[in-house]
């Protein structure tokens, strides 16, 4: 019942702000947004440590085809869920200065998009799981292609239609998952798609392998799938970049872990190699491109291209540190970089620009923006005791024990990341103050309410990680059983 | 089987009725008459009755066809509103008449045993449709495609005939159950050797009837009919002839013909990726809505007939739910281009482009929606009723273990998603794009209709059991 009102939850909250007229829709939405953190914080602290699907509901969805509107929360999914209920009332927050047009439709679509991704991540069925799947992507398209910038409208198009085309074939592979299952009523639920992917051969799993690997590296993106990425992310607006980028990208990541290693693992044995190599070239190709850019939005979007490639790495090293770093790296890569862009959403509204040339200084008259965006950012570049250096330190060790080459070179991610990062930094915050940034304005009240609690978070999962590890750790030592 | 009886009598009162000074009776009058029909329809549910000597026979999925076709019928009509305001079309009387009447030779086709009837029900439903594509008396482009449809479409059911005649030549029977039988011993008798008439025959009919469907490579006089053709007619046209052609398609191949599969079935999976490729790319291109809905249509011709080639119990309930997916999505694109160009050309710019959607979801974002929801249950995307009829006919397609259909499902899943680039042509101009800025006021008949159809495609994408059960 749990699982099922997180979903509805938001549903209902944006149908309500829907209805609303005017400034309202934000305070309703933050409103009912803060309601489901508290629920996934009930969801959290109920949750029992062990490998079990818990708050389970299942109810007869397509009955003449077998298929159930089935949910439940495991530990793998406990953290997502985690995530995104942590995430999106920030989101909504860091909005409060915006006006856009339309405020109740805005609102409205990133609830239902909420509950789509909450969908996505406690589906325990594999149509279910493929249908909020699909259905996440309308409300974060019409987001960004009405709110966004100038060359919204192409940009958005092509990413839709690169994203959608992917989960096309992961369909097509779901469907023939779906006909394998045994008998003559066939089944969709998780464990009679696990069951029947035993007897499959190596040449339908690499079938599989390739059309699972196309969907979800397009999501991600890995190179070479991310064209669609780094423009989608700049010409989104902010808090659509920040749920494509904090909560999206995990679709891709969840689904590995969910799909790909369980149902496929002779074809990842015989594939992951190549799949590890591409997300490797991704995390060098990302940083050093990250390293040049002039634009911060567009800075973070290939950083966020990198740090993605090294979760997939991980996941693919397939043992227990690689998942379980990817894990705990999903949830603070969403943390770090909600907050990063949410800086340079405050930068942009200050200066009306975000371009690194331009800016500089700022440091002069912002003590607190500057604490808070040194937190993220070391937090982002994986210093100790904050939280991307645990997720990071498990991803490398993973890697490493797949391959030590390989995880020589991911390793290049943390000297790189922080080349890009500490450039952003210094070039938009200290040196001299330029002519846009003179008088720049410290961080108002409702912008410290969100940077706090963020840069709160970056800390306390660098120094206490075992809070959300101890409850991944029985389900990935579960899917790893099943693997061997 | 009463609902022909009816609606035939029903049709010659709406001629009647035309003589009235009150015009403003017919429209009510007809839909009364389109639900009475579809009461009688379904009286007959869960009997299987055979009727006039075995010529028709009536049973679940020939009154679920049946009913899609009644519904759509219905939508149309409910949509044609405005459409005896001009002087063009001063007598709606008889474009209603010949509209149930057309919806009779529909329902025949759905419900035939005999290929006579067969012949029959294509005959009055094409000569209906020929005077109702003709309709725009003055207009260059609508007599255009009233003769050219004319012309291939009596070529058309004049091989179908000479099919007809060619399979009772060979097996001495004009009924589909005796010609399945005489076919089945056949195969017994001679090994699958089957005599060079009964195969020139079957593929003689399925000329016939593909033309109709619009499957390439018969679909040439699609889109010129389609554009030139009132779009009222035109959204009659997509919806209630190609639900009726893949239906009277589906029950004869699966009736008659299971066992030569051998003959029929890699021909026509060729046939449906033609369509597919053809249908959505050529769509791609074009700048007119109302053209691009009709390639689109003939892109739905290959998705529907991927069901009629899978061989699988469940096949009935995809091919029923995709017929009525497409079906509801398209009457629904085709009101709101209808209202669209209407407004525009009271503005003194009749336009038909996807520009004519430009700022749609300023001037009325109820439209919009409902075009968005539409075009979204067009491209399959989840939420829609579309999502799942593309979802059923894959899995359907799925369990049929050729490798010539794992390479079609390929190629569908490849069209799907050209499919939603121009899809979203007209979601872009109505959300995105700026507009002049009219208002545009709808009355509430569109008003009900549009929001019955968008309401049922969003409740069947999201419970698509309520029509998976019927079976």
């Amino acid at each position: 019942m749990l699982t099922i009102s997180l979903i509805l939850l938001p549903i209902i909250a944006g149908l309500i702000t829907l209805t609303t007229k005017g400034e309202n829709a934000k305070t309703i939405a933050s409103v009912f947004a803060f309601a489901e953190m508290v629920l996934g914080a009930y969801a959290y602290y109920s949750f029992m440590p062990n490998a079990n699907t818990q708050f389970a509901t299942s109810y007869n969805w397509i009955h003449s085809a077998g298929i159930k509107f089935s949910v439940g929360i495991d530990g793998i999914s406990l953290i997502l869920v985690c995530l995104t209920t942590l995430m999106v009332p920030f989101i909504v927050l860091s909005t409060f200065r915006n006006n856009y047009k339309n405020p109740h439709v805005f609102y409205a679509l990133i609830l239902f998009m909420q509950a789509a991704l909450i969908g996505v991540f406690t589906a325990r069925d594999i149509f279910l799981f493929y249908f909020f799947f699909e259905v996440a992507l309308i409300p974060v398209y019409f987001i960004a292609a009405v709110w966004g910038g100038e060359n919204r409208i192409k940009v958005t198009f092509k990413f839709f239609v690169y994203t959608i085309f992917g989960s096309l074939f992961m369909l097509l592979a779901l469907v023939y998952l779906y006909l394998q299952t045994s008998g003559i009523a066939h089944k969709a639920d998780f464990e009679s798609i696990y069951a029947a992917a035993k007897s499959l051969d190596i040449t339908q799993q690499s079938y599989l392998f390739a059309a699972f690997f196309i969907a979800f590296a397009i999501k991600m993106p890995l190179f070479p799938f991310h064209t669609w990425q780094p423009d989608t992310y700049v010409e989104a607006p902010t808090a659509g970049t920040m749920l494509l980028s904090g909560i999206m990208l995990k679709m891709g990541t969840y689904g590995l872990i969910r799909f790909v290693l369980p149902i496929v693992p002779a074809a990842v044995d015989k594939w992951g190699m190549i799949a590890i190599i591409l997300s490797v070239i991704g995390i060098v190709y990302g940083s050093i491109i990250a390293i040049q850019q002039k634009d911060m939005k567009r800075l973070i979007a290939y950083s966020s291209f990198a740090h993605v490639g090294l979760m997939s790495a991980g996941i693919f090293s397939k043992n227990t540190d690689g998942i379980q770093g990817a894990l705990i790296q999903m949830l603070a890569h969403g943390i770090n970089v909600v907050g990063l862009f949410f800086i340079v959403e405050i930068i942009q509204q200050r200066t009306k620009s975000r371009e690194l040339a331009r800016l500089g200084g700022i440091t002069q008259t912002t003590p607190n923006l500057t604490v808070y965006f040194i937190i993220l950012m070391l937090g982002s570049v994986a210093l100790p005791l904050t939280n991307g250096f645990v997720g990071e330190f498990l991803l490398l060790k993973g890697v490493y024990q797949y391959n030590a080459w390989i995880g020589a070179v991911a390793g290049l991610t943390i000297i790189l990341g922080a080349v890009y990062m500490l450039r952003m930094v210094q070039k938009s915050m200290f040196g001299i103050t330029s002519r846009i940034t003179d008088g720049f304005s410290d961080l108002t009240f409702s912008e410290k309410v969100v940077l706090f609690p963020l840069s709160f978070m970056v800390i306390w999962l660098g120094i206490a990680p075992n809070m959300f590890l101890k409850y991944t750790e029985p389900a990935v030592n579960q899917l790893l059983s099943i693997i061997k | 089987m009463n609902a022909i009886i009816a609606l035939s009598l029903f049709g010659i009162s709406n001629l009647f009725l035309g003589f009235l000074k009150n015009r403003k009776i017919l429209l009510p009058a007809t839909l009364i008459f389109i639900l009475v029909a579809f009461g009688l329809n379904l009286a007959d549910w869960n009997h299987e009755y055979s009727w006039f000597n075995n010529m028709l026979k009536t049973n679940n999925l020939s009154i679920n066809f049946t009913s899609v076709i009644l519904l759509a019928t219905f939508l149309v009509v409910a949509i044609s509103r405005h459409f005896g305001d001009d002087e063009e079309h001063s007598h709606p009387a008889e474009y209603y008449a010949i509209m149930l009447f057309s919806a009779v030779g529909a329902i025949m086709m759905v419900t035939y045993e005999n290929l006579i009837m067969l012949f029959v029900g294509l005959e009055i439903l094409s000569v209906s449709m020929y005077v109702l594509t003709g309709s725009d008396k003055r207009n260059l482009r609508s007599n255009e495609a009233a003769l050219k449809y004319f012309l291939m479409g009596s070529f058309a059911t004049g091989i179908l005939l000479f099919g007809v005649a060619l399979v009772y030549g060979a097996t001495g029977s004009f009924d589909i159950y005796g010609i399945g039988i005489a076919v089945t011993d056949a195969k017994a008798q001679m090994g699958g050797q089957y005599g060079p008439i009964l195969m020139a025959g079957i593929i003689l009919i399925l000329v016939g009837l593909l033309f109709k469907i619009s499957a390439a490579p018969f679909h040439f006089w699609t889109p010129d009919v389609y554009d030139g053709a009132p779009s009222i007619f035109t959204a009659f046209m997509s919806t209630v002839v190609k639900t009726a052609g893949v239906a009277a398609t589906y029950r004869l191949l699966s009736i008659s013909f299971p066992a030569m599969y051998g003959l029929w079935g890699n021909p026509l999976v060729y046939i449906v990726g033609a369509t597919l490729i053809i249908g959505n790319i050529t769509a791609v291109y074009q700048q007119s809505f109302k053209r691009m809905l009709a390639y689109s249509s003939i892109s739905h011709a290959g998705y529907l007939l991927i069901t009629v080639l899978a061989k699988r119990p469940e096949t009935n309930s995809s091919v029923l739910f995709y017929s009525l997916a497409y079906s509801i999505a398209t009457i629904s694109a085709f009101a709101v281009l209808i209202i669209v160009s209407e407004a525009k050309s009271k503005a003194g710019k009749a336009d038909e482009s996807f520009d004519a959607l430009n700022g749609l979801a300023k001037n009325n974002p109820f439209l919009a929606f409902v075009l968005a929801v539409s075009m979204l249950s067009l491209a399959g995307i989840p939420l829609t009723a579309g999502f799942f009829g593309k979802f059923f006919i894959f899995t359907d397609a799925f369990s049929n273990p050729s490798s010539l259909f794992k390479g079609i499902l390929v190629v569908a899943v490849l069209m799907s998603a050209v499919g939603i680039y121009y899809y979203f042509k007209p979601i872009i101009a109505a959300y995105m794009k700026k507009g002049d800025t009219d208002k545009i006021e709808i009355s509430p008949i569109y008003k009900y209709t549009l929001i019955l159809t968008t309401a049922l495609t969003i409740v069947l994408g999201i419970a698509p059991d309520l029509v998976k059960k019927l079976f």
